[in-house]
């Protein structure tokens, strides 16, 4: 029996478990709130399934509060599973995120934004909704609470206070943020330390929470679209092809070839750009200023290209459902081979030089490590992932668009200090000039564009994004208004393992582990 | 061993001319109006209420327009303008800096809700090709050093209270640079109850620089017209 039918076989036997349905891309199986622990962990820890995300819904009708979905996917037998289960009103669900730790974060989120409980996790409140500015017990995304307007009054913890787990005499909690430094994002990070080493760290985000799940809701598909385009700038083509695949298999529908093609083009152009900026900050966080100032050239010329090809710096504007809003044309096509030469020679010579500089090693070098083990626990993603031994991405694991065809090589590294990631970042940006150079002779002729009707349904996508999986589900009325729409990214999933790198570094080092990871706030907050 | 004094000389100076024309790439540049016979029904494809019609003509509003390209795409689109001189004051508004300022002007970048567009555009102006230092600006990490508030997002609402604070931290002469659509009215994000929806009711503002994002070059185009000089990259052709 193959690993996929073993999965299969697994579910249908499953005690009292309905196996609703299986359609082209996922198994749905509705269990009970009792299932729902025992089968998350054996998901997870024997069939090495992958949580993806976490849907909640509230229901129109009263009888039933709330459906609440879980995603795994099986990377393996390239299964996407589904479990869902209706919420009566007033009850609550098992935390799974003792089992499933990469679902704690989901837990939180869903108990701020819906007052959804998860009976047995430890610490709900606090994380999306901070508790000095917001008044308790209003769950914004609830239909009856109202996104135009603050609701009045401020939080019980104006007297809010860091939590400080450190005893010892001399102990202190020193914050960094919201605002800090010279061009950072904002967040808040509260390092304790006795003296000279970090002992923990709390992260508080979400103080970028723009709501965007909720302002979407009742917005036009097309209008709806900007959101997933910006709420993550950097990672625009990204999670705007999330969101046309959504829309595109709810009204089923598919891209033309060339579309299919173009999309992987532009999104690996995204990629290369993100991950040379990435390789900016890392070179500025150690003040190595030439460094810095080569990488900030990659990235000018990433830009300038993108804007020749596409238009916009940012690859805004580009993607629609059913397939692209403009071509590229032969002169541009030519533009891009000849950029990716350039582009191609100026990475390696600055990949040279920094592996040659011992003191720029000396710097990241087993520096906030993310242990393979605690990366599997968090199941981080992306390159954060890859430079911690995990060989995931859905590129290949659950292939979509053209991506089956044109399959990236993936390359992982074991340490998952500072200088891992920061050779996964060179190693996936020249694999996407590879990609880009071969795609770039072969693109099929043809429309860039389907008609795509505007249908009522939900449905599930997903992109591998320049920090990893991110998840998007929407769902549409009939007249093509969004209902929900969730976005599940890479952030939200890797900032959750970001304070288990830290611990046991020195002050001085925070910004540079911090720049190895790489991680986007803005895709974290929403 | 790795020799980076002598990689950066090798690579010679690579900043750009101030006043020479915004080179390719540098800006996703702008729509302009234009008179059409279409303009009505035209004006409808801005997802944001960017186009207005007019007398026949569709006027193009920047603070609006969010850099979608709808109205630069397909057979009849609007013309296209690739400059970066794109900042404006704000109807009431202080003077620029006194001429002191020329030549040390602090900057203070606050995140206050940007998508990551923004924050990556902001991260450039000192890279070689931008160099901003060469106009005596610099930026800080304190507001008890800037000079200026630069300030881009639509105002989240749990970054309010440190915009405000920020801004009350700075000594006098201050001014306030709005960056980004989002930054002037909330952008795609509008004015919800997480986002103000903007800079204006929260602190003073000075000088708008519309775009979605704002290039590096039109950034500093912004800070150098509240330093008091008015010249800037040059426009490129139309298309
Ligand atoms: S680019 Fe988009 S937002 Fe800007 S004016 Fe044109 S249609 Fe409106
Ligand atoms: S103005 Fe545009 S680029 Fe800037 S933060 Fe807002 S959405 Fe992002």
């Amino acid at each position: 029996m193959s690993e996929a039918t073993g999965l299969r076989h697994w579910l249908q036997s499953y005690p009292a478990l309905s196996l609703s349905e299986v359609d082209g891309y996922c198994l749905r199986l509705v269990c009970t709130p009792e299932q729902l622990p025992g089968l998350a962990r054996e998901l997870v820890e024997h069939w090495q399934a992958e949580f993806a995300t976490l849907l909640v819904e509230e229901h129109p009708d009263r009888a039933l509060s709330f459906t609440v979905r879980y995603y795994f996917y099986a990377p393996r037998q390239h299964h996407l599973l589904e479990l869902r289960i209706a919420v009566a009103p007033g009850t609550e669900l098992p935390a799974i995120s003792d089992a499933v730790h990469a679902a704690d974060w989901h837990e939180r989120e869903a108990w701020d934004l819906y007052g959804l409980r998860f009976t047995g996790h430890p610490f709900l409140g606090d994380f999306v909704l901070h508790d000095e500015d917001w008044p308790e017990g209003v769950d914004p995304m609830l239909h009856r609470f109202s996104a135009r307007q603050r609701p009045a009054g401020e939080g019980s913890g104006e007297h809010w206070q860091p939590p400080q787990l450190l005893e010892e005499e001399g102990a202190i909690v020193f914050p960094v943020g919201p605002i800090w430094g010279d061009y950072n994002e904002s967040g808040l990070w509260l390092l304790e330390t006795p003296g000279e080493q970090i002992r923990y760290l709390h992260t508080r985000l979400f103080y970028k929470y723009r709501a965007v799940e909720k302002i979407a809701e009742g917005q036009a598909v097309d209008q709806a679209f900007l959101l997933s385009e910006r709420f993550a700038g950097a990672a625009a083509l990204a999670h705007s092809w999330a969101y046309c695949q959504a829309v595109e298999r709810i009204a089923g529908c598919t891209a033309p070839r060339r579309a299919e093609q173009l999309r992987i083009l532009f999104a690996e152009l995204e990629r290369a750009r993100h991950h040379c900026a990435n390789i900016a900050e890392i070179c500025g966080s150690t003040a190595l200023s030439v460094a810095k100032a080569m990488a900030q050239n990659l990235v000018e010329d990433w830009l300038r290209l993108s804007a020749q090809v596409a238009g916009h710096r940012y690859l805004f504007g580009l993607l629609c459902p059913g397939g692209l809003r403009q071509d590229l044309h032969a002169e541009q096509r030519n533009l891009w081979i000849a950029a990716l030469a350039r582009l191609r020679r100026d990475l390696l010579a600055l990949r040279e030089h920094l592996e040659t500089s011992s003191s720029f090693l000396d710097r990241i070098e087993e520096m906030g490590t993310l242990t393979a083990d605690f990366a599997k626990t968090f199941g981080v993603v992306g390159p954060i992932a890859r430079a911690s031994g995990r060989a995931l991405d859905l590129r290949r694991h659950l292939p979509y668009g053209a991506y089956s065809e044109w399959e990236p090589e993936i390359p992982t590294e074991e340490q998952g200090d500072g200088y891992a990631r920061l050779r996964i970042f060179f190693a996936e940006t020249l694999i996407s000039i590879g990609l880009m150079e071969e795609m770039l002779t072969q693109i099929a002729d043809g429309p860039i564009r389907t008609e795509c009707p505007i249908r009522a349904g939900h449905a599930l996508a997903w992109v591998e994004a320049p920090s990893g999986a991110t998840f998007h589900w929407l769902r549409l009325a009939e007249d093509g208004s969004v209902l929900r729409l969730r976005l599940g990214t890479p952030g939200f999933r890797n900032w959750h393992a970001f304070e288990r790198a830290i611990q046991g570094a020195a002050f001085q080092d925070f910004p540079i582990i911090l720049a190895t990871w790489g991680l986007s706030v803005a895709e974290n907050d929403r | 061993m790795s020799f980076w004094p002598w990689y950066g000389l090798r690579g010679g100076q690579q900043t750009e001319s101030w006043e020479a024309s915004v080179p390719a790439g540098a800006s996703p540049g702008r729509p302009v109006a234009a008179a059409r016979q279409d303009a009505d029904q035209f004006s409808m494809i801005c997802p944001t209420q960017a186009l207005r019609a007019q007398a026949g003509r569709v006027e193009v509003e920047m603070d609006h327009c969010v850099h979608c390209q709808r109205c630069r795409q397909g057979a009849d689109p609007l013309p296209w303008q690739e400059d970066a001189a794109w900042s404006h004051w704000r109807d009431t508004h202080a003077q620029p800096f006194p001429a002191r300022f020329r030549r040390s002007l602090h900057v203070l970048y606050v995140d206050a809700g940007a998508c990551g567009a923004c924050v990556n555009e902001i991260r450039l102006v000192d890279a070689p090709v931008y160099n901003l230092h060469r106009f005596g600006i610099f930026i800080t990490a304190t507001p008890r050093d800037a000079d200026v508030l630069l300030v881009s997002g639509p105002i989240t609402d749990a970054m309010h209270r440190a915009v405000v604070k920020a801004y009350a931290a700075m000594p006098e002469p201050k001014r306030v640079l709005g960056m980004g659509v989002c930054a002037i009215n909330g952008g795609v994000f509008g004015k919800s109850f997480a986002s103000h929806g903007g800079l204006e009711g929260v602190i003073p503002v000075d000088l708008w620089i519309p775009g979605c994002p704002p290039p590096p070059l039109a950034i500093i185009e912004g800070l150098r017209r509240l330093m008091g000089w008015t010249n800037g990259p040059a426009e490129r052709e139309v298309r």
